[in-house]
């Protein structure tokens, strides 16, 4: 087991550093000039030049990369003397568009992201795995009908669609809640719940869908092994079979899903994020495209990249927890 | 005496590469399924070779038809070794030697006719045109009992039994010399295996086939077999002919595995000397040292431990792999007549 | 032997049908027998004879969604089939316990053996203490014949053998010391050598227990080793109910007498061309009229005949005790003879 930790954590580490080549190679091959950007039309070549100097884009690629790189473990200092400035680890560069490290930004935008991710994910996983298991326990009858049908038009229908649907008919047409507007829960607890209660009610609903589905099926399977038929043999009452028997095995593949999308989630919510007009991590990538925004989107392309990642090694391990088949043999 | 022989394989080795180990995960074990088997397949005979679960007999079948390549030794299909083969060479020996496998219902494709199946060796191998097919194709149907005009219906619509059947029917459409059947009555109801069983023997007496039966069916081996191979862990223990073989087995194995089938009637209850072994099969990632039955054989030694019996004639002429062959006949669970 | 005591188990008139898209499968229809204490019944039938729903049954564990059953069960003076769900969790583990076909599926794979032991004792003694739990289940693994018991109560499933996985499953079906063993091809998963240990571990079992065994097999060879009784099941009837030895020696219905005939025996001669039944079983969801066997059967009278237009009831044959449903039964004890289908 140990092993397989490290090894699932050496692959990761290679594989964000490649993720990292690939990002920066992206955004230094692009025709766009980073340090034009970096004022207006009309801005001077020699302020350009200077820019680019102080930025390091004057560099070649796999020096630029390795600034890039060393910046993340031990920060990063912009050019000379009055004009100097610095980026403290970890240095993911510096946005001339909104003049502030990437880092900074990310550290304002993040934890908005992360709310809105936590309070959708819990959410989310009671509605899809109760409604599945409702479905699953009824197969056949209304109850399984209607939850299929939810998973159908759940699946099917878009975020941004719902999502305006909702922002609408609740907002703007009954006025039940105020056009959301966010707060940070620590400041003012009530407007960041008023503001979040509609992002997280739309998220949660389409994602659950899926949800659903896999409960339903992986419960009607499970229901169909002859572990579970040896648990009743037994003379096992009901709620444990289904905790201890059921459960227990269709969870497994929810978890994995769960995992994925949960990280999904964390690297920003862009429709979501920007239907509900939240100032998260989604948003301002967004932003950063329509900005040509390069060091922000190279820097939230890293930290999407690294959710990912990690959620997959903590999927890894914890299929060895869940199934002791997998411990073993690895 | 070569003249013979359908098919010869030597020293045949199968390995699975399995398990892995340090921060690459690069595989360190092998499965030793099949681990240097020879044997010869008479012509116009009957092989059988039985054994356990996870023995190597399946595998053995697939690398002697090269539906996987061996790790290592020669198939001599009649003289020529198709390990070494490729091309327009091999698909012609291949068309010499079919198989026939275990379970009826995936080994046919559920999209196409009866007919198409039967058929599809033959559009494969280009041998003959439309009209010439559709008549083989029925007078393949005719062979092996199956009604000629359903050759458009498809297989949901046959029992499990027409279903192998069409299997052993689409096996027969290029003629082969050899046929190797994989527990070809396994899967099916006993009063369908005696069907099956029949057409096989019948089949192989008017076609003059020669056969390998892969079975863990000891009753259903000795009903067919002229020879017998009995595998244990990727290796051969005894091989002779069947009637040695079942009524004066040599090998500890050989006499547990018999002794273990059940009896037929119940009057032979109660029998004494019968052998049951302890324990399971040992993994084939790493079977004991020297001897692989050792650690289930009653009369087990430091010698077996040490060295490895080679499989050769013992002193009355039986091939068997053991330092401490049987010399004592089974008579239990023999029927009385 | 027992014939005047109260049978432990009583199968009254049972029937089994389940909805299916294609239409209503006649599972198991119209079957009765009765089993005493201390017995071996083997319940033999192929694919589809209804003997494994009938085995389900007698612990109410078909489908209830799809499955309709009718008729009575009685385990211990209690109606299996219209008892409440908590009287049937009752008797479930510890009046009837059962063993399935494949040792592989049947436990649990995210849980120790130990602990799917332990559960199977604890509930039905829910006062138990840990110490207790713990002895009694170290002792049924030693019973079943598991090796170091000690080091293997807290592995998991698939760290078993298929043959010690079966062992699990049987100390599970016995740690309550049932009444009745419900064993559905226990060893039809398992390689002959293993197989041979299961069935003398069952036999020694159960002149330990003194439970009784209803054996489910296709197995022809399984049931002369074990059998005290058989039941020949056809297309959800009872077809031929037997003493063992009679019905080896003399059995009174063709489809027995067939499906004898079919086993090659190793200790036959080569080549001696099998007796074999002609086509396969019929469909459940449309059973031939008049007798079901009757297509298949070579003694079938023909064309308006009693065989294709009357179903024919099990009845006493002969002078063994054998019940057969055929209504040629005597004619065909007569033409079969002693041993007379091994030539």
């Amino acid at each position: 087991m140990f092993l397989f930790v490290v090894r699932r954590l050496f692959f990761a580490v290679v594989l964000l550093l490649a993720v990292s080549v690939f990002t920066y190679l992206l955004f230094a091959l692009l025709p766009t000039d980073p340090a034009a950007l970096t004022c207006g039309i009309h801005c001077k070549p020699e302020t350009v030049l200077a820019n680019r100097i102080r930025l390091g884009y004057d560099k070649p690629v796999l020096e630029q990369y390795w600034q890039f790189l060393r910046g993340i473990f031990v920060g990063r200092d912009y050019g000379l003397g009055q004009t100097a400035f610095s980026c403290p680890a970890p240095s993911l560069g510096y946005s001339f568009n909104q003049h502030a490290c990437v880092t900074s930004l990310i550290g304002e935008t993040f934890p908005v992201t992360a709310f809105l991710a936590i309070g959708a994910f819990i959410l989310w996983m009671i509605i899809g795995i109760g409604v599945g298991a409702i479905a699953a326990l009824n197969k056949g009858k209304w109850q399984d009908r209607f939850a299929t049908g939810f998973a159908a038009v759940g699946v099917s229908l878009p975020t941004f669609y719902i999502g305006l649907l909702v922002l609408f008919s609740v907002v703007i047409w009954f006025q039940i809640l105020p056009f959301p507007s966010y707060e940070s829960p620590l400041d003012n607890f009530s407007a960041f719940i008023t503001a979040m209660i509609l992002p997280w009610l739309v998220l949660a609903v389409l994602s659950a869908a899926s949800y659903t589905r896999l409960t339903r099926n992986g419960m009607l399977e499970a229901m169909n092994e002859d572990f579970v038929r040896l648990g009743v043999a037994k003379g096992l009452r009901l709620r444990v079979i289904l905790l201890r028997y059921v459960m227990r095995q269709a969870l497994i593949p929810i978890v994995t899903i769960a995992g994925l999308d949960f990280a999904g989630l964390l690297g920003g919510a862009i429709i979501t994020e920007s239907v509900f007009s939240l100032p998260g991590m989604g948003r301002m990538s967004i932003r950063a495209v329509v900005d040509s925004d390069l060091p922000v989107l190279v820097g939230t392309t890293m930290v999407a990249a690294v959710f990912i990642v990690a959620a997959n090694v903590i999927v890894d391990i914890a299929y060895g927890f869940l199934d002791p088949r997998v411990r073993v043999s690895s | 005496m070569s003249s013979e022989i359908a098919l010869q394989a030597v020293d045949l080795v199968k390995h699975f590469p399995t398990g892995s180990k340090g921060i690459l995960g690069r595989p360190d074990k092998n499965v030793r399924a099949v681990d240097g088997v020879s044997f010869t397949l008479r012509k116009g005979k009957t092989l059988g070779i039985v054994g356990e679960s996870g023995c190597g007999k399946s595998t053995l079948a697939r690398v002697v038809t090269r539906l996987i390549e061996p790790t290592s030794g020669n198939v001599l299909l009649d003289g020529v070794d198709i390990t070494k083969t490729s091309g327009k060479d091999l698909r012609r020996l291949r068309r010499q030697m079919q198989m026939i496998f275990q379970d009826p219902v995936s080994s046919l494709n559920p999209r196409h006719s009866v007919g198409q199946i039967i058929e599809m060796p033959l559009r494969v191998q280009g041998l003959l045109d439309e009209a010439d097919s559709i008549k083989r194709v029925k007078e393949l149907m005719q062979l092996v009992g199956l009604n000629p005009e359903h050759f458009n219906r498809y297989p949901h619509e046959f029992s499990g039994g027409q279903r192998q059947r069409i299997g052993i029917a689409r096996s027969l459409a290029l003629n082969p010399t050899v046929i190797i059947a994989d527990e070809p009555v396994s899967a099916l109801d006993v009063s369908v295996q005696a069907q099956i069983l029949n057409l096989l023997e019948r089949l192989q007496s008017d076609l003059g086939l020669s056969m390998i039966f892969i079975a863990h069916d000891l009753s259903v081996v000795r009903h067919i077999a002229d020879d017998v191979a009995v595998m244990y862990l990727g290796k051969i223990v005894e091989i002779g002919p069947a009637q040695d073989v079942y009524s004066r087995p040599a090998h500890p194995y050989t006499k547990a595995l018999l002794s273990a089938v059940p009896i037929h009637d119940p009057s032979e209850r109660g029998g004494t000397g019968r052998i049951r072994l302890v324990g399971d099969v040992p993994s084939p990632i790493d079977p004991p040292s020297g001897c692989r039955f050792r650690t289930r054989c009653w009369k087990a030694t430091d010698l077996c431990g040490a060295i490895e019996p080679p499989l050769q004639a013992d002193a009355s002429g039986r091939i068997v792999a053991c330092h401490f062959p049987e010399e004592t006949p089974v008579t239990i669970g023999k029927s009385p007549e | 032997m027992t014939e005047n005591s109260v049978p432990v188990l009583s199968v009254q008139n049972l029937r089994v049908s389940f909805d299916t898209q294609d239409g209503t499968v006649h599972a198991v229809d119209g079957v009765s027998f009765d089993a005493y204490a201390g017995e071996t019944i083997c319940i033999v039938g192929e694919s589809g004879s209804g003997k494994s729903v009938m085995a389900s049954s007698i612990m109410r564990l078909n489908n209830s969604s799809t499955a309709t059953t009718e008729g009575r069960i009685l385990v211990k003076g209690l109606d299996v089939l219209s008892a409440s769900e908590e009287e049937v969790r009752g008797i479930r583990g510890s009046e009837v316990a059962m063993i399935f076909q494949d040792p592989m599926s049947a436990l649990n794979p995210y849980f120790t053996v130990g602990k799917q032991i332990a559960e199977a004792y604890v509930v039905h003694h829910p006062g138990a203490s840990k110490h207790e739990i713990h002895d009694v289940v170290l002792a049924m693994m030693i019973k079943v014949g598991i090796p170091s018991p000690e080091k293997r109560i807290d592995e998991y499933p698939h760290q078993f053998s298929g043959g010690m996985r079966q062992r699990i499953v049987i100390a599970i079906a016995l740690i309550n010391n049932p009444k009745i063993l419900i064993a559905d091809e226990p060893t039809t998963a398992l390689d002959v050598t293993v197989q041979a240990q299961i069935l003398d571990l069952m036999m020694s079992l159960q002149k330990e227990f003194g439970m009784t065994i209803i054996l489910i097999t296709h197995d022809l060879g399984v049931v002369a080793e074990v059998a005290q009784d058989v039941i020949v099941m056809y297309a959800g009837h009872i077809v031929e109910q037997s003493h063992v030895d009679a019905l080896f020696h003399a059995p009174t219905h063709p489809y027995s007498w067939g499906l004898l005939g079919s086993v090659a025996s190793y200790g036959d001669n080569k080549r001696g061309g099998l007796l074999t039944i002609s086509g396969s079983p019929p469909s459940l969801i449309s059973l031939p009229v008049g007798c079901s066997f009757h297509p298949r059967c070579a003694h079938s009278k023909g064309e308006g005949s009693v065989c294709m237009t009357d179903s024919p009831s099990l009845r006493s044959v002969g002078s063994d005790g054998s019940r057969s449903a055929c209504h040629l039964a005597d004619d065909v004890l007569v033409s079969v003879g002693r041993r007379g289908f091994r030539s």
